[in-house]
């Protein structure tokens, strides 16, 4: 899943981050707030994702460590993934 | 928790009270009408080491539980609000502080010491003018100075007894380039801040806490610096320790007014014996206003609690986020709902600010609990937040 998931990963910062800078600037492992993604945008973020991969996030995972890259949002989509198959 | 553990919190508690019905409750008319600081309560509790009571013992603190302080912040709440919450305000900086002191540089191990030593008092600048209210953004910046040190320069619209605290925690940007979210705390001394006092604090109430808007211009070593994340320190401690040692300030508040109003109902029954008291049937209802509100603040400090010791990581969560926003905003609204119910069951004799029953000062000191952190603005965070948080 890794590239294609990643490139989701990016199109959905790209469009509901509100990044002040190119999202594929920043590599994978990059801090997204410290990029400048405000709280409120990551919301927005959380939002766009469960849609892309038509998932929900449960609680435990809606913090701010899991979204703060592309490399935390990765990972917790596999862990949604291995715990649905 | 053992039975010592229980006895130092009990000591402490029943010490707290004491300071709060000997001296806070004696100058708490005056420290109002002065707007001064309670100067002579805060001494009092310096005395009895009160203002070291939650560093660990190891350390040369009181070691006391979140239970106790909270119970101490009650207690001096129904004696003087200004001096409950200030000691509250001060609690929250140490308790930060003590609660990340593991990915905290070592200066504030000793900083800790000297706060047991010399009983410092800190207060806080966490508020910017230009950030619209948002604590979870800063402008000021951590900017290289000479000699090795750093400084920041900060408008900050209140900083409460800022003329009156030893030292200031700020927040403030890690770098001069860094996002604005990108948040650390300083800790500053007395004599490395210079506080130019912006206005002046002249309120409805709260009028001791003396919070008028300062601009900090500092200047220290770079070890005073705890650089973990502050939009991590914000969720694990500062925020929650905020709402749930405020609402025991504001319970306390409540329960002074309820307890005038039940010092009322039961002179009117002395005075006609056997005769119905209408003024106790309304003041039933008042007590089940109450009830709610000792219920919500009593089980937001329980979850706190539980979250600290258990699973310190759920604090982070959006869920844990509302959660603890709730109990702010409920408290903070609840609080004035019981005094100015109190005010209707006594009547006149609580409206006069002479008299024996009045609930002015309360009504006053607890309309302050909706706009320190404006409710509008917790319910923007919290309208986001429900938008994609599950269990709420």
């Amino acid at each position: 899943m890794s590239a294609t998931t990643r490139a989701e990963i990016r199109r959905v910062l790209r469009d509901h981050g509100r990044l002040p800078v190119d999202v594929d600037s920043l590599d994978d492992g990059a801090d997204l707030f410290q990029a400048g993604m405000t709280s409120h945008a990551s919301v927005g973020v959380m939002l766009a994702l469960e849609d892309a991969f038509d998932i929900e996030f449960p609680d435990r995972m809606l913090k701010r460590s899991v979204f703060e890259s592309v490399d935390g949002i990765a990972a917790a989509l596999r862990e949604l993934d291995s715990l649905a198959a | 928790m053992t039975t010592a553990l229980l006895e130092r919190d009990q000591a402490f508690v029943d010490g707290a009270s004491q300071v709060a019905d000997d001296v806070a409750a004696v100058h708490a008319e005056d420290v109002d009408r002065e707007a001064r600081f309670p100067i002579e309560a805060i001494s009092a509790l310096r005395e009895i080491s009160a203002l070291s009571a939650f560093v660990p013992e190891e350390l040369g603190g009181g070691g006391v539980s979140l239970e106790a302080l909270a119970l101490a912040c009650l207690e001096l709440g129904r004696r003087c609000s200004s001096t409950a919450m200030v000691y509250a305000m001060h609690q929250i900086q140490v308790a930060t502080i003590v609660r990340h002191l593991d990915t905290a540089p070592p200066w504030f191990e000793s900083y800790l010491r000297d706060v047991c030593a010399e009983q410092r008092l800190i207060a806080s600048a966490t508020s910017e003018i230009g950030t619209g209210g948002d604590m979870g953004r800063s402008i000021a910046a951590v900017t290289p100075g000479e000699g090795g040190l750093v400084g920041f320069e900060k408008q900050a619209p209140t900083v409460s007894y800022g003329a009156q605290a030893d030292d200031l925690l700020s927040t403030v940007r890690r770098s001069p380039d860094a996002e604005g979210g990108d948040q650390v705390l300083a800790l500053t001394l007395a004599g490395q801040a210079k506080m130019t006092p912006m206005g002046t604090w002249d309120t409805l109430g709260m009028r001791g806490t003396c919070s008028p808007g300062f601009v900090v211009s500092a200047q220290f070593a770079p070890e005073q610096v705890l650089d973990t994340p502050f939009a991590r320190v914000m969720c694990e401690s500062m925020v929650p320790l905020s709402h749930v040692l405020w609402s025991h300030v504001w319970l306390g508040i409540a329960t002074e007014a309820f307890e005038r109003g039940r010092r009322f109902v039961r002179e009117a029954a002395r005075r006609k014996p056997g005769e119905p008291v209408p003024a106790a049937a309304a003041l039933s209802r008042v007590m089940s206003e109450l009830a709610l509100l000792r219920a919500e603040v009593q089980l937001g400090l329980r979850d706190f609690l539980a979250d600290s010791e258990g699973n310190r990581e759920r604090l982070s969560t959006m869920a844990a986020i509302l959660r603890f926003n709730n109990l702010k905003l409920a408290a903070s609204e609840q609080t004035p709902r019981v005094c100015q119910g109190v005010l209707e069951v006594i009547g006149i004799m609580a409206y006069k600010n002479d008299s024996p029953f009045s609930v002015g000062r309360q009504l006053r000191d607890s309309l302050s609990a909706r706009l320190m952190v404006a409710n509008e603005r917790i319910h923007a965070v919290d309208a986001g937040l429900l938008l994609i948080a599950k269990g709420v």
